[in-house]
């Protein structure tokens, strides 16, 4: 009894404790102080070793966990980060290398054009002269052999037309005359056989 | 019949009287249940921190997550300061919630229903939030019973009100969580009483009620825990950064 109204005046001296008594017997076990130190030694006992242990075990290596995770992921975001910028870089080697590769190639196929044009063009040079050349030779001696044509057949216009006399008439005639005539001849006609 | 609903608060020995000097402190119901809440926050914590994996498995997801949310609701509550009571307030609220959520077990007894519990842990946390301001401030702590910018006249008034409000924080706090929690599982048995009472006739009524009063009653049991995590946080807040 001493011990009810102990802990009654010390918890709840600003109530009536007339009236709490009276909520306990009306049906309120909450008020009624019998297991009073009990609930508080035990709350304080478990709660005690709740709180020590999660305090100094549990809670320690949950943070730890979150932290290292925390930590672990940055890194392999980083290495990840890493990697795509050095890919990338690769990568614009890479196009660098292309594009140097197709104007050198451009370049190679420009020089060898430019070559073999010159090839050609020299070439066809040599032979235009020498076609040149011949034609002109050929010319010449077209010309030469219309300069000496004339007298050649009046030659042989003499020579067969002294046979044909001589033939005919049994004489030989003066070659001298015939060749005046076959002159004669030629003057006249000359221009209408020759064409020169 | 067994229709009272106060008597699921009742306190009983479990096993022999243990006594030291003239107090007793056997083993009781209550003690059982404290004793089966820790040792489950412990089980769930201890296997949700072994081992660290990339991919954290359900029971270190629900560890890691907790963590955070605690961590989260001190940070955005009390600031950066409260770092190290971080460990306190994780407990409390583990402690709080799980007590809470065990006695939403059918036949179980709910610690946190009396105001015995509720009340030491408030006057726990009221005396070292007290101890904490006085250390960290000095008397300038006072200064929390004058706020800034009152008209001089009002000051003597505000000043009264404010340490009574003080002072009124632990009995707030515990008779918070206490009336809570008896008012609903009284409620639950109040109509689960009304269901047997009127049978399969008129029985459904008060079943479907009840049945959604124990959703209720588990959202209560959550908000709670978590109204008296974040007042602690709150309390601690007024100690650690004093901005009145």
């Amino acid at each position: 009894m001493f011990k009810k109204i102990f802990f009654q005046s010390i918890f709840l001296n600003f109530f009536f404790t007339k009236e709490i008594l009276a909520a306990e017997s009306g049906g309120m076990p909450q008020l009624n102080p019998e297991f009073w130190v009990s609930q508080i030694f035990w709350l304080t006992l478990t709660f005690g070793i709740l709180y020590v242990v999660l305090s100094k075990l549990i809670l320690p290596k949950i943070s730890s966990n979150l932290e290292l995770r925390k930590s672990q992921i940055q890194e392999n975001i980083e290495a990840a980060d890493k990697q795509r910028e050095e890919s990338e870089n690769k990568l614009k080697e890479f196009e660098e290398i292309i594009l140097k590769n197709k104007l050198e190639a451009k370049n190679i196929f420009k020089l060898s054009r430019e070559k073999a044009l010159k090839d050609i063009n020299s070439k066809r040079e040599i032979l235009e002269k020498q076609i040149d050349d011949e034609l002109k030779k050929a010319e010449q001696e077209i010309n030469e052999l219309k300069k000496t044509a004339p007298e050649k057949i009046n030659k042989i216009a003499i020579e067969t037309s002294s046979e044909i006399l001589k033939n005919l008439i049994g004489t030989e005639v003066n070659s001298s005359s015939i060749s005046a005539i076959v002159e004669d001849l030629y003057k006249k006609h000359g221009t209408k056989y020759y064409g020169n | 019949m067994a229709a009272n609903p106060m008597t699921q608060f009742e306190v009983y020995r479990i096993g022999p009287e243990i006594k030291i000097g003239s107090f007793d402190i056997s083993f009781t119901n209550a003690s059982l249940f404290m004793v089966i809440s820790s040792l489950a926050i412990l089980l769930i914590f201890n296997l949700g921190s072994k081992k660290n994996s990339m991919l954290p498995n359900k029971i270190q997801l629900l560890a890691e997550l907790s963590y955070s949310f605690v961590s989260k609701m001190i940070s955005d509550t009390a600031g950066s300061k409260a770092k190290p009571y971080f460990s306190f307030i994780f407990s409390l609220f583990m402690f709080v919630l799980f007590c809470n959520m065990f006695g939403m077990i059918p036949y179980t007894f709910t610690v946190t229903s009396h105001i015995i519990v509720t009340f030491v842990l408030a006057a726990f946390i009221f005396i070292g939030v007290t101890i904490i301001g006085f250390i960290k401030h000095g008397f300038g702590y006072l200064k929390l019973f004058v706020p800034s910018g009152v008209p001089v006249i009002l000051l003597p008034l505000i000043v009264i009100i404010e340490i009574i409000s003080y002072l009124s924080r632990p009995i707030s706090l515990s008779v918070r969580l206490f009336a809570n929690m008896m008012a609903g599982h009284t409620m639950m048995k109040v109509f689960g009483g009304f269901v047997i009472s009127l049978g399969i006739v008129g029985g459904w009524l008060p079943l479907s009620f009840s049945v959604a009063l124990t959703g209720l009653e588990i959202l209560v049991a959550f908000l709670q825990a978590y109204v008296f995590a974040i007042l602690t946080c709150i309390y601690l807040n007024d100690a650690l950064n004093l901005h009145h």
